[in-house]
């Protein structure tokens, strides 16, 4: 199988003081790992709010999950916040399986999660 | 990997792949393909698509300890009984043998990465059975129904539906 070494990342942007983290692909155990490196790498630099734009990921299982809730415990250390935005219904449907939809505060859009 | 041909939709499917995550998006696309020709909808067919990448994620992480040239095979197999129509799915390793009995799921409320995986399978499946398999490892026997009917089978009344 050909490999993938970009990642789940595909851009990063600051938008009204918050930094919006745009995600694509398939974010599973094989790409959950590169993506825990990368929010905990963002989280160093102190954040005061950031937006994940999960509009370009077509699926995700519960090591994404968790990925996202390390990456909120991080941000949470040091009062940052975490909002996640544009979820499909297929990777809300995770996440209202696991009760997760209840823990993260979760938006329809980037621009509704910078009014969050 | 290796399989049969599955345009019929009436025939299983068998794969055999090795414990590399990198398998698991072939897996994915298999039992979508699969699941919808049995006749499921697009939300269940998702839902079903991640409780089998939910079994494989633990079969590489817990039986395996993470070594990923190790051999996995899962069959995709319609079936048709008194439930209904549906999709049967076995989940075989060779990995470290575990009491079926302690493979549960954890508390929700205590919110912490990881140990999601056995609460989705067994709230989306309809049927889970681990057991240990012939010859080492164990085996993972999940069915889902489209539509499932209840049943007056003697020995008490089948698991409930999954909640949708």
């Amino acid at each position: 199988m050909a490999a993938d070494d970009t990642g789940p990342i595909r851009d990063l942007e600051t938008r009204d003081q918050a930094t919006v983290v745009h995600l694509a692909g398939e974010i599973d155990l094989n790409q959950s790992p590169r993506l825990k490196l990368a929010l905990s790498k963002l989280a160093e630099s102190r954040p005061p709010k950031v937006i994940i734009n999960l509009a370009d990921v077509e699926y995700m299982d519960s090591s994404g999950v968790a990925t996202l809730v390390d990456g909120f415990r991080r941000i949470n250390s040091y009062r940052g916040r975490l909002v996640l935005a544009g979820m499909n219904q297929r990777v809300r449907s995770l996440f209202e399986i696991t009760k997760l939809d209840q823990f993260f505060t979760i938006r329809p859009s980037v621009e509704e999660a910078l009014q969050a | 990997m290796s399989g049969q041909d599955t345009s019929t939709g009436g025939q299983a499917i068998e794969l055999n792949l090795s414990s590399s995550p990198r398998c698991l998006p072939v897996v994915r696309a298999a039992t979508e393909k699969m699941a919808r020709l049995v006749g499921f909808d697009e939300d269940q067919t998702g839902r079903i698509t991640l409780s089998i990448d939910e079994a494989l994620a633990n079969v590489i992480k817990h039986g395996y300890g993470g070594r990923q040239d190790q051999p996995i095979t899962v069959r995709l197999e319609p079936v048709d009984d008194q439930r209904g129509a549906g999709l049967t799915v076995t989940i075989r390793d060779f990995g470290k043998q575990v009491d079926p009995a302690k493979i549960r799921s954890r508390d929700l409320a205590d919110v912490r990465p990881g140990g999601l995986g056995v609460h989705i399978i067994q709230t989306v499946m309809d049927e889970v059975v681990y057991s240990h398999a012939d010859g080492g490892g164990m085996k993972l026997r999940m069915v889902k129904y489209v539509d499932p009917q209840t049943t007056d089978t003697p020995g008490g009344a089948p698991s409930p539906p999954a909640k949708d």
